[in-house]
């Protein structure tokens, strides 16, 4: 296989027009994702059975299957509704890009909820203790102690999923979208070089998921500010065994 | 009763249980405005129990507890834990007896500062300026001023609980709850503390101490409340129960306790 320069470079430029589709569908599954699963991790975390066993059901069956088994679900099985067929959804379930980003966010949103609901756990006992005993309602316990805590001790966690969310679009292609790796399948289909076509769609991924671990390094650092005085900002993966007494 | 002698805390009849075990038998005890008590027992006696009966850290299956003259409305259901009527009231009167634990519990994302001006600034909603004069003065009070700006931990165990005093006193409570202030503490740092402490008690503070510290509790308090097995086995002045123990179980303790030197 001779070294092709030009080659290389003319797929890069081809696979760029990729990216905004798979932005879209990391940044608007995250941020859905997000908010279900900040509400699930509190059903987990009620101590009250009718809203933790959902939860929990949810969770065990979105982390127990597979991703490419949900989206087709969504996109191949719900149209066996006729009551589907016929409902107010229909217009976006019959689109690839809508059963696509409702797949991703219903699956992050259950590895999420756990993420959120370890930092919720983390706080210590004591700490939350003192706040009331000084007369804290539980409402600002809450906003004051607690989510403070719970988002600095789940970043680097939450930092994973977002990493992984933003790999997982490739799935997306498997459904007919033409994101990078989308478009990358077609080139090679026009070209027979899955070395070259794929080499620049991973370079693609790696530079996305560089710029979304600094991003996440730059927010731990700003909300550590005890850490940040003994030493700059490191790795994430620096601090992930890093016990925090 | 005259005018001066009025009562801060007032628990009557207070019984707690944990499941099947009963680890408070009706327990009454009354701490009148500028008084310090000690409350005093092995581990496992209750008194710490006891101690969070006052800010309904737990709620007593049975009994009152009234605060500056206030009683804590309580549900008492049978079969079911016992829970304030409103909790609205129980904030409330928090802020006026404040407390400070064995473990500091100091909140690990906030400065010394920001901890100390936590409550009186958003539960209190006191002006900020006010908070932070008063919190500084608090900070310098207690000989941490210097740490202001420090994260808990980065503090030594004294400072971090010279910390939590100042916390405590930050709300401008009435009566002050202390639960093993020192039992945490390195032995060379139990000094400074209790340093602290005395000082609040010279300025004529209500205090209730749960403490394992014989010297402190004889010198410091005016009264002592031995606690053994859920009921109060003796209480008296502190004076008189630490020269003249009445009971066979409290000269049994202090004898234990002066030979471990806890």
């Amino acid at each position: 296989m001779p070294f092709d320069p030009l080659f290389l470079w003319q797929t890069f430029i081809a696979l760029l027009a990729g990216i905004p589709l798979a932005l879209k569908l990391a940044v608007f599954s995250i941020a859905v994702g997000t908010v279900l699963a900040f509400s699930l991790a509190l059903m987990r975390v009620s101590r009250r059975w009718w809203l933790d066993f959902p939860a929990r059901f949810y969770i065990f069956s979105f982390r127990g299957t597979p991703l490419l088994v949900q989206i087709y679900i969504i996109y191949y099985g719900l149209s066996q509704f006729p009551g589907l067929r016929h409902s107010l959804l229909w217009p976006f379930l019959r689109e690839a890009y809508w059963c696509a980003l409702a797949a991703l966010a219903l699956n992050t949103a259950a590895y999420s909820a756990e993420i959120m609901r370890g930092g919720l756990l983390s706080v210590p006992a004591g700490q939350i203790e003192a706040a009331r005993a000084c007369g804290m309602a539980r409402v600002l316990v809450f906003r004051r102690i607690i989510i403070p805590q719970a988002i600095r001790q789940m970043l680097p966690g939450y930092s994973n999923e977002v990493i992984l969310m933003v790999k997982s679009t490739s799935l997306a292609s498997t459904i007919t979208l033409m994101e990078i790796t989308g478009m990358a399948a077609k080139l090679i289909s026009e070209t027979y070089r899955p070395v070259e076509v794929f080499a620049c769609a991973g370079a693609i991924y790696l530079t996305m998921n560089f710029i979304a671990a600094r991003l996440f390094a730059l927010i731990e650092w700003s909300l550590w500010p005890e850490r940040r005085k003994t030493r700059g900002p490191v790795d994430l993966a620096d601090q992930k065994g890093e016990l925090h007494v | 009763m005259s005018n001066s002698v009025r009562p801060a805390v007032t628990l009557t009849g207070i019984r707690k249980n944990f499941g099947l075990l009963e680890v408070l038998h009706g327990v009454s005890l009354t701490a009148n405005q500028g008084e310090v008590i000690s409350i005093l027992g092995s581990s496992g006696s209750g008194k710490s129990t006891l101690l969070r009966c006052v800010n309904m850290l737990e709620v007593p299956n049975s009994g009152s507890v009234s605060i500056m003259g206030e009683e804590i409305a309580l549900n008492h259901r049978s079969g079911h834990p016992s829970r304030p009527k409103y909790p609205k009231q129980v904030n409330r009167l928090r802020e006026r007896a404040a407390m400070v634990f064995q473990s500091f519990n100091l909140w690990s994302h906030l400065t010394i500062l920001q901890n100390v001006m936590e409550a009186p600034l958003h539960v209190q909603r006191r002006d900020r300026n006010e908070c932070h004069a008063e919190a500084e003065a608090l900070l310098e009070r207690v000989g941490i001023a210097a740490k202001r700006n420090a994260f808990p931990s980065e503090l030594s165990g004294g400072q971090q609980q010279r910390a939590a005093i100042a916390r405590a006193l930050a709300m401008r409570p009435e009566v002050l709850l202390f639960d093993e202030p020192t039992s945490a503490l390195d032995p060379e740092l139990v000094g400074e503390v209790l340093r602290v402490m005395r000082n609040l008690a010279a300025e004529g503070r209500t205090m209730l101490i749960v403490t394992h510290e014989m010297d402190f509790a004889r010198d410091v308090s005016s009264r002592s409340v031995f606690l053994h097995q859920g009921v109060i086995a003796e209480e008296g002045l502190s004076s008189e129960m630490f020269a003249n123990p009445r009971t066979e179980r409290f000269r049994q303790f202090l004898r234990r306790d002066g030979a471990a030197s806890h």
